[in-house]
């Protein structure tokens, strides 16, 4: 039997045209991608390596030179956070975020501290939003970097960016975001959210792994993170994955022509939420609206959340859960944490990822399979 | 490689023996672990002559490994005394399973400690506690070895994450050698104050973390 794969936050199916538009870059133009005094092979690449880069800079509606590529998101974020505070430091050493945020950028936050950086870790609220209020309260005049991701990876809260780049006007705080876990799904207008820098990977929305973005604007000052030779700009040395971006770019200028795929989405997200909201003892985590169109997360109190999945997983079926038992520190789902729900929440909560491959027939399957798996785990529960 | 649990212990987790409730039950006892949120409530039937259990079932809010080793332990102290019942470890059950991954041992600890405390409630309730014995480091180092180190599978005594234990008017200190920004801190150091705590003469018990 065909498996349900709904873990698509965490990585995603290639698209077949996608792959198309990688694979003369492993068997035919393989070479370095070189500036104008190298080799036939070398110039090549480059020129293709570029137009990839215009087709981000114009899905991102910025310049060509504010784009460099990485390896993926974790990269970018690193390169982003710690890049611009390290250049930045003798402005001032204080900078933002929120408790949600991906272990990327908040792994690197705790590096910087480390530093000699002062960090404010504004805290969500139950859905996991931050207000623009939240963010004001927080900047102070040495603030340099503010940095909050569009939506968020566990729940699929949508961040209101704009009204947040909104109030930085009278300080020299910049905006940072990994857009993510909104790539193909919401627009990505820079200008318009207000960024001045941003992270970016497809390999969520059918796009490949191993290649990632960061825009810069107008080449705002940023340390490399380690050295090498001179390409992008030396702003990140090492060779760049050219099939990886030539993939990157072919997602991004797929998503320019993907509303049907985002509305299909988001009618079966709202299929398996109301579905999955009729079972007795559920709710919803994250917002019911201001919600990323594949993101469905539920907690089913009184059944432990790796059971269920396990469960699930014997039955073809491949989602995740904040539930302690799971996660890699033995901890409950930070996020969730974040959000102030119970241990009890986290342990029951199920993340089912949605993608443009998933049918109505999956998600009826899989809902049908969590209201048989949850009943039995009920049934043994001890807790009535 | 698939999911990393024996062929054994996902028999256990789907076809879990000795699941249920005993309505007229001598003895209950339910272990938690606030830190992990697991569960398990275990039933006794005794039989008064022989001291012998008669009867055993348990009821899980947990993951797999909760519920497989439940399900063994239940399996181990049926028709055995009390004496016997006492003594089977977590390592044990981990055996009879065949190995629970290294992080999942802790898992095990749990379902041990149902059956023990179930059965102290008996022996409690028909005066057949002997005397209480005054916590000191011997004791606090033997209670340690319950506590599971996740990245090995054993416990946290014998692959030396333990610096020093003390004990003092009843505060208890322990000092491990962990970063407080370890994977596992805040894991092991939960599991550490979660099993000392319940000592009769323990107040409190603070851990230290080892910065260097």
């Amino acid at each position: 039997m065909k498996r349900i794969y709904l873990d698509n936050a965490a990585s995603s199916r290639l698209d077949d045209d996608v792959l198309k538009a990688m694979l003369p870059y492993f068997t035919e133009m393989y070479a370095i991608p070189s500036s104008q005094f190298s080799h036939q092979d070398g110039i090549e690449v480059n020129d293709a390596i570029e137009d990839a880069r215009d087709a981000v800079a114009d899905y991102l509606h910025v310049k060509s030179s504010e784009i460099i590529f990485t390896s993926g998101e974790t990269e970018s974020n690193n390169l982003a956070i710690k890049g611009y505070a390290r250049a930045n430091a003798s402005k001032g050493k204080h900078l933002i975020t929120a408790t949600s945020e991906h272990r990327s950028v908040l792994n690197t936050f705790k590096v910087l501290e480390k530093e000699g950086f002062k960090v404010t870790y504004i805290e969500v609220d139950e859905y996991g939003h931050i207000t623009p209020e939240d963010v004001k309260a927080a900047l102070r005049e040495d603030t340099i970097l503010i940095s909050i991701a569009l939506v968020n990876h566990e729940v699929g809260t949508i961040q209101p960016l704009k009204e947040i780049s909104g109030q930085l006007e009278d300080y020299q705080a910049v905006l940072h975001s990994n857009l993510t876990y909104g790539a193909g799904y919401l627009s990505l207008d820079m200008g318009d959210l207000g960024l001045s820098l941003a992270s970016l990977s497809t390999d969520k929305t059918n796009g490949p792994k191993g290649a990632g973005v960061v825009f810069i604007k107008d080449k705002l000052k940023i340390n490399r993170l380690f050295e090498g030779n001179f390409n992008e700009g030396y702003i990140r040395p090492g060779m760049v994955n050219v099939p990886a971006v030539m993939g990157l770019a072919a997602s991004v200028k797929m998503f320019q022509n993907n509303s049907g795929d985002i509305e299909r989405i988001g009618k079966l997200r709202d299929r398996m939420i109301e579905k999955l909201l009729k079972m007795e003892n559920t709710v919803l985590n994250g917002p019911a609206v201001e919600r990323v169109a594949n993101n469905v997360n539920i907690s089913f109190f009184r059944a432990e959340g790796e059971s269920i999945a396990l469960h699930l997983d014997m039955k073809g079926i491949s989602v995740v859960t904040g539930s302690a038992c799971f996660s890699q520190s033995l901890e409950p789902n930070y996020v969730m944490m974040a959000m102030g729900f119970s241990h009890e929440r986290a342990h029951g909560s199920i993340r089912a990822t949605l993608s443009k491959y998933t049918t109505e027939d999956d998600i009826d399957r899989a809902v049908d399979a969590m209201s048989e798996v949850v009943q039995k785990l009920r049934d043994i529960s001890p807790i009535k | 490689m698939s999911i990393p649990y024996t062929k054994k212990i996902l028999q256990y987790f789907l076809h879990p023996k000795n699941v249920g409730e005993i309505e007229d039950a001598d003895a209950t006892a339910t272990e938690g672990s606030p830190s992990c949120g697991d569960q398990v409530k275990l039933f006794l039937k005794i039989d008064p002559e022989t001291l012998t259990i008669k009867d055993v079932k348990f009821l899980s809010y947990g993951c797999a490994s909760n519920i497989a080793t439940a399900s063994i332990i239940t399996e181990l102290a049926m028709g055995k005394t009390l004496e016997y019942a006492k003594n089977i470890t977590w390592e044990s059950a981990n055996k009879e399973l065949g190995g629970l991954p290294p992080v999942k041992v802790h898992c095990a600890i749990l379902a041990v400690d149902a059956l023990k405390s179930a059965i102290e409630n008996y022996e409690h309730a028909h005066g057949l506690m002997k005397e209480k014995i005054p916590t000191d480091d011997r004791i606090l180092m033997k209670r340690l070895r319950g506590v599971i180190n996740p990245v090995a599978g054993k416990d946290v005594v014998s692959t030396k994450l333990v610096a020093s234990v003390q004990i003092k008017d009843g505060h208890v200190k322990i000092e491990v050698a962990l970063a407080s920004d370890h994977q596992f801190y805040n894991n092991i150091s939960s599991e550490i104050i979660e099993r000392l705590e319940p000592l009769w003469d323990v107040e409190d018990v603070e851990v230290i973390p080892n910065e260097n």
